[in-house]
């Protein structure tokens, strides 16, 4: 079976509310997919229907080639985790995953490497009701690598998690991609997903409005654009329109020139001995290629936000 | 830690089919991993024995060896009653004009009028029958009788005719069969006729004498060759129960019939020539006045006689104090809505946190989680029953008879079926909470549903409504299925009240489990279908 995700034109509405708007698109396995989007755009209700918890409207979600739903022991293909808090507050760690290492044909056996391998040996056997935000995650993917799966869905796996555990769950995810397994994780802060994801699929309004890699992603939103900063502005822009670029003022007395890498800016204004104070590449963080791109689509915004909350 | 949680692949490993045995582990494990479920079901076993034990020791029974002697108490009051053929405890006090019949042969009469006397107020004293009202009681029966002896508890077989129940032909105090409608009188008597041949002994009646029809027929096993058959007439206590919302108060006390015989006919051999009149069944097991007489004149015979033939009831109109084997288990209710919480929250659990979606996650055939949910319950929930009511009966009836209470005597597979069908009361109760459970997914209102659907009708039911109305609930609702418990059937050839305090139900035991059973099918239907057809 081929470690993949295909989800085709799902539709689905909740009453009045549109969730799932025609959502399609495929995670390949070795690499970490990114499923990145605002609150409300359909994630949490697309990783339901992959995994036949919710029924949609039209479309079809596949799991190596197959419904979810019809896979023997499912857990053995794909371990998911929607909700850490999802827990009988007076079972233990061990209970929890015990019953669910059961229910998969499991040994006990199994259910005692994955507690020492998610590092909660020492709190096992205790209630889970008390466990911390940051434990009941650990003990949420350790459910999902009980079936040791070649397919993992997390859904928001960083939320509250410590720098430290959001350190080891980007490792962690890093290497599961590593080992040709396919990985589908959601979250609603792009930067969560800098240096864990390979691809993107960003989504809005219960559909996707960019599926690509992420580094065609940065290279389409920088867009070649450079700054600059001179005394000189008419000898600079004679020279820089000479050699084909465009040239706008930018409101702070800045140049910003499209068409040309900074390197070329740089070469072509020291021939024509144009003194400058500074040549900049317009830097694009991963956030910001993501809000260009979700500015259409996002359905509620907080309108001036110092850090934007998407 | 890395990559710590990838273990090796293991290529040989090939998923099987799951089964629902993986189901049903995983369910168990979850159940037992909770440790207020575990406490909530012991708890609920040791509610059940300790009110079933300090409701059989509370029983107060006090009673005078003569009058005005001392009180006593405890054993020394345990009346004792005869045994019928079929082992129950039976009343069996008559007046019987009685002649040996040797080998086959019949015997037949006509029963030119009958007629009665009662105490409505339920008064006795020095004359019984002063101050008594003119008229029958329902089950006031003359008629012919063949016995195997006059020892009370004796196999007979009998054809007669009642108060208001027409004419009856009854064998071994619980069978009855019904033959003619309409009372005996001067202007429509009846005839009625008893054939012995070997051990079947078959009884006819007639309006006219000349057109007979057949009432029933019966084989009395290993009956004697000669047996005593004659002119019997009995009639029991007049019980009237006055019933108001929230209580019901019962008073009567013996009645008097008597009835004159015509036109008799014998066949076979009959060495004797006249009728002997013998007061049978007196004592302190006898509802009867004890005052009963046989007056010969030429070609007639007039009989008059108190008391029953017929199986012994509880409650109201019993001869002393008189208990059933399942009385131990009066606590059940309570132990059940313990299970029935546990039960519903079993599901509903699920629903509050988002777990349910683990479990949907981990087995997606839907019908399989519930089957699984419902099986594991049920099954705990059986152990739990059958803990209690073993316990709740082994401590509880030796309480009872040391308060001199007589237990009615049943069966072995009587009390195997109280012990394991209060048991299997208990699982499918729970079994239907789970239902519950699955269709309203939030706990208060669950069990809130649960206990008022299965609980509630059968404390209502043993407490404030009105006979009539607890009758009906007691077949319709979840509530009928506490019939399981009831070791002495209803007969209705017994003028009893319908109470499940005294241990009578309307429906026979499997009937009202039935009940319960398929109630408990419409529940996990509705959970079936919601459960599949709703997002989780």
């Amino acid at each position: 079976m081929e470690a993949t995700i295909e989800v085709t034109g799902l539709r689905k509405r909740f009453g009045a509310a549109l969730a799932l708007d025609g959502m399609s698109f495929t995670v390949q396995p070795g690499q970490v997919t990114g499923f990145v989007g605002p609150n409300g755009a359909g994630k949490s209700t697309t990783m339901r229907v992959i995994l036949g918890l919710d029924a949609p409207e039209a479309g079809r979600a596949l799991v190596g080639g197959r419904p979810y739903a019809s896979l023997p022991y499912p857990m053995r293909y794909l371990g998911s985790l929607l909700d850490a808090g999802a827990l009988q507050p007076g079972r233990s760690a061990r209970g929890h995953l015990l019953w669910l290492a059961f229910s998969q044909g499991l040994t006990a056996q199994r259910v005692d490497e994955v507690i020492e391998q998610a590092g909660l040996s020492t709190v096992a056997r205790r209630r889970a009701g008390g466990f911390s935000l940051g434990m009941r995650q650990r003990l949420g993917v350790a459910a999902a690598m009980l079936g040791d799966p070649m397919i993992l869905m997390l859904d928001e796996p960083f939320n509250g998690l410590d720098p430290e555990g959001i350190v080891w769950m980007r490792g962690f995810l890093r290497s599961l991609a590593r080992q040709g397994r396919a990985v589908l994780v959601s979250s609603h802060l792009m930067s969560e997903l800098e240096d864990t994801a390979d691809h993107l699929v960003v989504v809005g309004r219960g559909r996707v409005v960019a599926d690509t890699s992420v580094a065609a992603l940065l290279a389409a939103a920088a867009g070649g654009r450079v700054t600059l900063r001179t005394a000189a502005v008419p000898e600079a822009v004679t020279a820089l329109d000479r050699a084909g670029a465009a040239v706008a003022a930018s409101g702070d007395g800045a140049l910003t020139i499209s068409g040309l890498p900074a390197e070329r800016v740089i070469t072509l204004l020291s021939q024509a001995g144009v003194p400058f104070s500074e040549v900049s590449g317009h830097r694009v963080t991963l956030e910001q290629a993501y809000l260009d791109l979700t500015r259409e689509a996002v359905e509620f915004r907080a309108e001036p936000a110092p850090e934007v909350a998407l | 830690m890395s990559s710590g949680l990838i273990a090796p692949r293991r290529p040989g490993l090939r998923p099987d089919r799951a089964s629902f045995a993986q189901a049903l582990r995983a369910e168990w494990v979850k159940f037992r991993t909770v440790r207020g479920w575990v406490i909530a079901m012991i708890v609920a076993a040791l509610i059940t024995v300790f009110l079933g034990i300090f409701a059989a020791g509370n029983l107060s029974i006090g009673c005078q060896s003569r009058p005005n002697g001392p009180v006593l108490t405890g054993r020394a009051c345990t009346p004792h009653f005869p045994i019928g053929p079929d082992g129950e405890a039976v009343v069996d006090s008559y007046y019987f004009a009685h002649q040996t019949l040797t080998g086959n042969g019949s015997i037949t009469v006509r029963v030119a009028s009958l007629t009665g006397l009662y105490s409505s107020n339920g008064k006795g004293g020095q004359n019984p029958l002063a101050g008594m009202t003119k008229g029958l009681v329902p089950w006031a029966k003359a008629g012919i009788i063949v016995t195997d002896g006059m020892r009370p508890g004796s196999a007979y077989a009998a054809v007669m005719v009642t108060g208001a129940h027409g004419v009856r032909m009854q064998d071994n105090y619980v069978h009855d069969t019904a033959g003619l409608t309409g009372q005996a009188t001067a202007t429509s008597p009846r005839w009625l006729r008893l054939i012995r041949s070997g051990d079947t002994i078959t009884g006819y009646d007639s309006a006219d004498g000349s057109h007979w029809s057949l009432v029933g027929s019966t084989v009395l096993t290993g009956l004697r060759h000669s047996v005593q058959a004659g002119l019997f007439v009995t009639s029991p206590i007049y019980t009237v129960t006055a019933q108001s919302f929230g209580s019901s108060t019962t008073h009567g006390g013996p009645s008097q019939a008597t009835a004159a015989f015509d036109d008799i006919s014998r066949r076979g051999t009959w060495p004797a020539k006249a009728w002997i009149g013998t007061e049978v069944g007196t004592g302190a097991a006898s509802p009867g006045t004890g005052i009963g007489y046989v007056r010969v004149t030429p070609g007639a015979v007039t009989v008059s006689g108190s008391g029953d033939i017929a199986p012994l009831a509880t409650g109201p109109g019993a001869s002393g104090p008189v208990s059933v084997f399942e009385q131990p288990l009066t606590g059940l209710f309570a132990g059940l809505i313990a299970i029935v919480v546990v039960a519903a929250m079993f599901f509903t659990v699920e629903y509050r946190r988002g777990l349910i979606r683990t479990t949907l996650a981990a087995s997606p055939r839907r019908g399989r989680v519930l089957a699984a949910k419902a099986t594991v319950v049920g099954a705990v929930a059986f152990v739990v029953g059958l803990v209690a009511s073993v316990l709740a009966i082994t401590l509880g009836l030796p309480r009872q008879r040391n308060q001199g209470s007589y237990v009615l005597p049943a069966s072995m597979l009587t009390e195997l079926r109280v012990i394991v069908g209060t048991a299997a009361l208990v699982a499918i109760t729970a079994v239907m909470a789970v239902a519950i459970g699955a269709i309203l997914r939030r706990s208060a209102a669950a069990v809130t549903a649960a206990i008022v659907v299965i609980v509630l009708p059968f404390l209502l039911a043993v407490t404030v409504l009105p006979v009539s109305v607890a009758a009906w609930v007691l077949r319709l609702t979840p509530a009928a299925g506490f019939a399981i418990e009831q070791s002495i059937p209803h007969y209705p050839q017994v003028s009893s009240v319908i109470s499940p305090a005294d241990g009578s139900y309307p429906l026979p035991p499997w009937g009202g489990f039935a009940v319960l059973c398929a109630w408990a099918v419409v529940a996990l239907a509705g959970a079936y279908v919601l459960l599949r057809r709703r997002d989780a």
